[in-house]
């Protein structure tokens, strides 16, 4: 008996959790085209975390295009392949790793963030005062770090898939020997369309799920500055778990449509 | 939520209607009740000094009259709007007409004193020359324009409070809630905060809801008047005391007092005569 009641209140705490996320991002969403328009917060954010975050993408999107390359050069040259190890970076760095590196790197710098940073607010009562100053802060502080994270997300995928395809062919050319003529012809004339596309459709699922569930955690943080460290914990498990989930939905998804 | 940047209709209170009004409010958290059945009324510039415990609910009831809070049960009218029924798209343009001192100040702690206290003048769009010469005097009445550049970091307890206040006053509200402003500090610096409650009662006529815990300061409140010329508190004659200020006590989730300050001290309720001895 205690066992059923234990499990309906973790089901009802679950579904509130849910009901609670699905508002505060509907509603900081919906405000995006209702006045007062916060772009100066917008581009603060931006700068937060775009800029912010280029450092951390350039080392990752070098480092695992390189890696790439050294792998997959070992496994193709048994099958006498070893010429299309362009054609293996640029897919596996446009289509997965980039946007799923970059929002993992992303998330555990600024989903984080703006638990914590929500998360003070909140117990600090200033989130109160900011609504007893007349300001809705879904509109304030919501609205533009989701903005902000999906289109910095977008470019730094970019950025990190260019990145990653250049470390690649560091290493194919000068650790391997390989012709770089040939590595950046097979990496660019495999790609068709479809492939970009599953490439920057990712980032803005991905930036969308940094954002809301950061943001999330940091409204929805009690209980003083423990509560805080929780939040920002749970903010980049559950960010991160849901962006590699989601990535695998969105590519059967986008294999369906496209056929590759 | 398609009306929902219609703003109230800020209606003029007619003299002698309350500015707020508590109807039965019941709220509880997680199961557990806290505060049961409270009414009670605020009228135009009355000041209305709320005591009790730690715990018992105090700053809740004061978030619930600024609709930061919403009641389980019960209505809460503000300025004659039911602000317990109102959307949050709609309560923003009401809490215009309400300034709110919170229990720890709650400063922006990324935001200069100036960008604090003129946040509101801020968000309006005013023009800069206007935001600066009103936080300036908003400042000056706390004594603190010395402070501007400064953020909340870099100041003493006592003057966070102080910036809280400017930050409440600043818009010339119609109703103050007052949390604890003067907890946690030195007796110097809350006869400081308690003359400026005392100033804005006395020279501007506000209606005021005050949480203390420090029951000398509610009767240096209820005995003192603010003297315009010296700008300075006196004391009323003995044995008087200021017929706008009143009490609400609270205890175990129940208002136990509501009335003035001489029923107050000559009651024969053994829970007040402990708490006040
Ligand atoms: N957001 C909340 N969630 C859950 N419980 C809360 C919340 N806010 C207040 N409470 C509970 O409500 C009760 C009353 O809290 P409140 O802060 O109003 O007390 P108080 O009278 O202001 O106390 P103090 O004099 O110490 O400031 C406490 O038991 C507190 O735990
Ligand atoms: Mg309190």
């Amino acid at each position: 008996m205690a066992a059923i009641a234990t499990l309906d209140r973790a089901a009802k705490k679950g579904v509130s959790a849910v009901q609670q996320y699905a508002l505060i991002s509907g509603r900081a969403l919906g405000n995006l085209f209702r006045r007062p328009f916060y772009g100066a917060d917008i581009i603060t954010q931006a700068d937060i975390i775009g800029v912010g975050s280029i450092p951390i993408v350039l080392l990752t999107g070098f480092f695992t295009g390189g890696v790439l390359a050294l792998q997959s050069a070992s496994t193709l040259a048994q099958f006498g392949a070893a010429a299309v190890t362009g054609q293996l970076v640029s897919f596996s760095m446009i289509k997965e790793l980039g946007p799923v590196l970059t929002s993992l790197m992303v998330s555990g710098r600024n989903a984080s963030g703006m638990a914590s940073e929500l998360g003070s607010m909140m117990v600090t009562e200033q989130i109160d005062a900011m609504r007893a100053l007349g300001t809705d802060p879904l509109k304030k502080l919501v609205m533009p770090r989701i903005t902000a994270t999906i289109i910095m997300l977008f470019f730094l995928t970019i950025i990190s898939d260019a990145i990653g395809i250049l470390g690649g062919a560091a290493i194919s050319v000068f650790l391997l020997g390989q012709d770089s003529s040939q590595y950046f012809h097979t990496a660019y004339q495999s790609l068709r369309y479809a492939d970009l596309v599953q490439g920057m459709v990712k980032p803005l699922f991905f930036g969308f799920i940094i954002a809301t569930i950061g943001c999330y955690y940091g409204m929805t943080t009690r209980g003083g500055t423990q509560g805080v460290g929780r939040s920002t914990t749970q903010a980049v498990v559950v960010s991160s778990v849901l962006i590699i989930a989601s990535d695998f939905v969105i590519s059967r998804f986008m294999i369906g449509i496209f056929g590759r | 939520m398609s009306q929902a940047a219609i703003a109230p209709e800020l209606k003029p209170n007619s003299p002698d209607e309350p500015v707020v009004v508590f109807e039965n409010v019941t709220i509880g958290f997680e199961n557990k009740p806290v505060l049961n059945n409270i009414s009670f009324t605020v009228k135009p510039g009355e000041t209305r000094i709320l005591l009790g415990p730690a715990g018992v609910g105090k700053s809740v009831l004061l978030k619930m009259a600024d609709g930061l809070m919403r009641p389980d049960s019960g209505r809460i009218f503000v300025f004659g709007e039911e602000i317990s029924a109102m959307p949050e798209e709609q309560l923003f343009a009401l809490r215009s007409r309400i300034g709110i001192v919170f229990q720890e100040g709650a400063l922006f702690d990324s935001l200069s004193v100036r960008n604090n206290v003129g946040y509101r003048l801020m968000e309006e769009h005013r023009p800069e020359e206007e935001i600066d010469q009103r936080v300036v005097e908003a400042l000056r009445f706390v004594e603190l324009e010395q402070t501007v550049d400064r953020f909340p970091s870099q100041l003493s307890g006592g003057m966070r409070r102080r910036v809280a206040i400017a930050r409440a006053i600043i818009t010339k509200p119609d109703l103050i809630l007052y949390d604890s402003p003067t907890g946690g500090l030195d007796p110097i610096t809350s006869t400081t905060i308690i003359e400026l409650v005392m100033k804005q009662r006395d020279v501007y006529h506000t209606s005021s809801l005050l949480v203390t815990h420090r029951l000398q300061d509610a009767f240096v409140l209820a005995s003192h008047i603010f003297n315009r010329k010296t700008n300075k508190m006196e004391p009323l004659p003995e044995g008087q005391s200021d017929p706008q200020t009143s009490f609400l006590v609270l205890n175990n989730g129940k208002l136990v007092f509501d009335g003035s300050t001489h029923d107050l001290v000559h009651s024969d309720d053994p829970f007040l005569k402990e708490y006040l001895s």
